[in-house]
């Protein structure tokens, strides 16, 4: 029952790669555009109201969740609406599926794929923070290859609601409900600490980026947090269920 | 000869409706082989069991030897597909569209790059090597996937509607193309609901309707057998209905028109004329058109 997926996926990978890069200008801008304006505005402006949290300048504070609300976009939106695009108006995977190419490949494909948007993303970002000085170094460029486990992560939760969506318009709803609350509560602009217990539970035990920001934080503060390492072994685990799960849903839906 | 296809009451569900309903087919090395049949017959869904993308719900298929159950993989190395909707890959050129498509059959890239020119030159497309798909017509993109499922040059060749929705002139250019890989050797299996391609293009071919094969054979039988040589076709009037039922001679009536379907046409045709006071009567050849209309009716189906 377990989908097997073989290294054939790559060959999906690459196809994506390659349309990325024919296009790279258009999608090269975002990732160096974006941090430049988010800690301009809400690092240095707001930033001058704030102060501190927890000891540690506002800017450099919200560095770090820059960096983990890019890696989720960015392997979200891929295998959702772009996924969505792909399958359902473009039937590029019913032409994979012709070839040797099985549907567990060309999902893990696309996995792989939302993963390395986010490793792209999140390194170019990365480049930009460095370049203000908001991050600590070396320990920073372990996001770098942490940005692919959890764009990993985020492809995989959003390939499960491309599964199971009947059109275009419905992804809206995990968009809406579930990325934008996230966005905002999961410890990026203020601290987990100032919400009521019972969230605060909430957002460690079941939201994706409480996790990736503790771990992203760690990084790019050069200290360690408590919840590290459960934020890791978190990430890992479901991580690997998401993986599977969104292949079997796919399966469900696409072999009839 | 071992044949390419083989199937034993291959049967398809989706919930209570038998797509496939237990047909039993084979065929043979370097024959052209035409499922025809009206939309919903089970053609579509036949291809798609070949093709190793659809699972069947019952019985038995072999593609090259191979069960499609043990090994798709390998069956879906050997086969070239054309499928009915058109899904060439709007992110690139004709070129690249064959490029990419070979390096999922694992073709190494030199290789993939002479055989995608030698492809688009064959389907008359070498101008167009470095157009995007949006901006072919609706013929250049049926050639460009007649191109890209000989990209592994396959063993088998399976087409389905390669000429849907195509202009007379666009649609002889694809024929032209089945024709030489025909000539070539190739084993080829195609659907169609155009008559005129199934007698053209086909060695041999089954008639489906609901699921199931009605008849099998060399259009040229099928013809004979079913609609005679030649047809009488006469104006629809109660004194013409009345000459023909005391005739005993078999006929359909087609709006303002009746065929007559007899081995005696001429004959038939001068009675009409002496006794029947008949307006119009026409003799012609008959057609697997008048073999698939006696046999699946004339109702349209929706």
């Amino acid at each position: 029952m377990i989908p097997r997926p073989t290294w054939n996926a790559w060959k999906v990978w690459r196809r994506n790669w390659d349309v990325f890069f024919k296009t790279y200008r258009v999608n090269f801008l975002p990732p160096f555009i974006e941090p430049v304006l988010y800690l301009l505005a809400i690092g240095y402006g707001l930033g001058m109201f704030v102060g501190e949290i927890e000891g540690i300048p506002y800017v450099l504070y919200i560095a770090p969740a820059l960096l983990a609300i890019s890696m989720m976009n960015s392997s979200f939106f891929e295998c959702t609406y772009s996924s969505f695009v792909r399958m359902y108006y473009q039937k590029m995977f019913d032409a994979m599926v012709s070839t040797p190419l099985s549907i567990e490949d060309v999902i893990a494909g696309e996995l792989l794929w939302g993963a390395t948007r986010s490793f792209i993303y999140a390194t170019a970002m990365l480049v930009v923070l460095v370049a203000f000085g908001v991050v600590s170094l070396p320990t920073s460029l372990l996001v770098i290859p942490f940005s692919f486990l959890a764009g990993l992560l985020f492809a995989g939760i959003a390939m499960c609601f491309t599964a199971i969506t009947p059109g275009i318009d419905t992804l809206n709803y995990p968009a809406f409900l579930f990325i934008t609350p996230m966005f905002l509560f999961s410890g990026t602009f203020f601290p987990l600490s100032v919400l009521p217990g019972p969230l605060q539970v909430f957002a460690l035990a079941v939201l994706p980026l409480a996790q990736v920001v503790t771990v992203t934080r760690s990084l790019t503060l050069a200290s360690l947090s408590p919840l590290f390492l459960y934020s890791l072994a978190w990430i890992g685990a479901v991580t690997a269920v998401f993986f599977f799960l969104s292949i079997y849903l796919m399966q469900r839906r696409l072999v009839v | 000869m071992q044949p390419i296809i083989e199937a034993r009451g291959l049967r398809k569900d989706f919930g209570a409706l038998k797509a496939v309903d237990g047909i039993s087919f084979s065929v043979m090395p370097g024959e052209v082989f035409g499922f025809l049949g009206p939309n919903g017959a089970g053609k579509t869904t036949t291809m798609r069991m070949i093709e190793c993308v659809s699972p069947a719900t019952a019985g038995m298929l072999t593609v090259f030897g191979i069960d499609v159950n043990r090994d798709a993989r390998e069956i879906k190395r050997r086969l070239g597909v054309v499928p009915q909707e058109t899904n060439l890959d709007p992110d690139f050129t004709c070129f690249e569209n064959l490029v990419v498509y070979a390096r999922y059959f694992g073709i190494p890239r030199a290789e993939a790059r002479e055989r995608a020119e030698e492809l688009l030159s064959f389907v008359q497309l070498l101008e167009k090597r470095d157009v995007p798909i949006e901006k072919l017509s609706g013929g250049m993109k049926r050639r460009l996937i007649l191109a890209r499922a000989l990209v592994n040059s396959p063993g088998l060749l399976v087409l389905d509607e390669p000429t849907i929705g195509l202009d007379p002139q666009a649609r002889h250019l694809m024929w032209e193309k089945l024709k030489a890989l025909q000539a070539a050797g190739n084993t080829i299996v195609l659907t169609t609901h155009y008559l005129e391609e199934a007698e053209r293009l086909c060695n041999r071919l089954v008639i489906m309707d609901h699921g199931k094969i009605l008849i099998e054979g060399t259009p040229a039988e099928l013809v004979h057998q079913y609609a005679g040589e030649e047809v009488v076709e006469v104006d629809h009037t109660p004194e013409v209905v009345a000459c023909l039922q005391e005739m005993g001679a078999r006929y359909e009536v087609f709006g303002d028109m009746i065929e007559v379907f007899t081995d005696q046409p001429r004959e038939v045709a001068k009675r009409l004329l002496s006794d029947c006071n008949p307006g119009r009567v026409f003799v012609r050849r008959g057609s697997l058109e008048d073999v698939f209309l006696s046999l699946t009716g004339r109702v349209l189906r929706l």
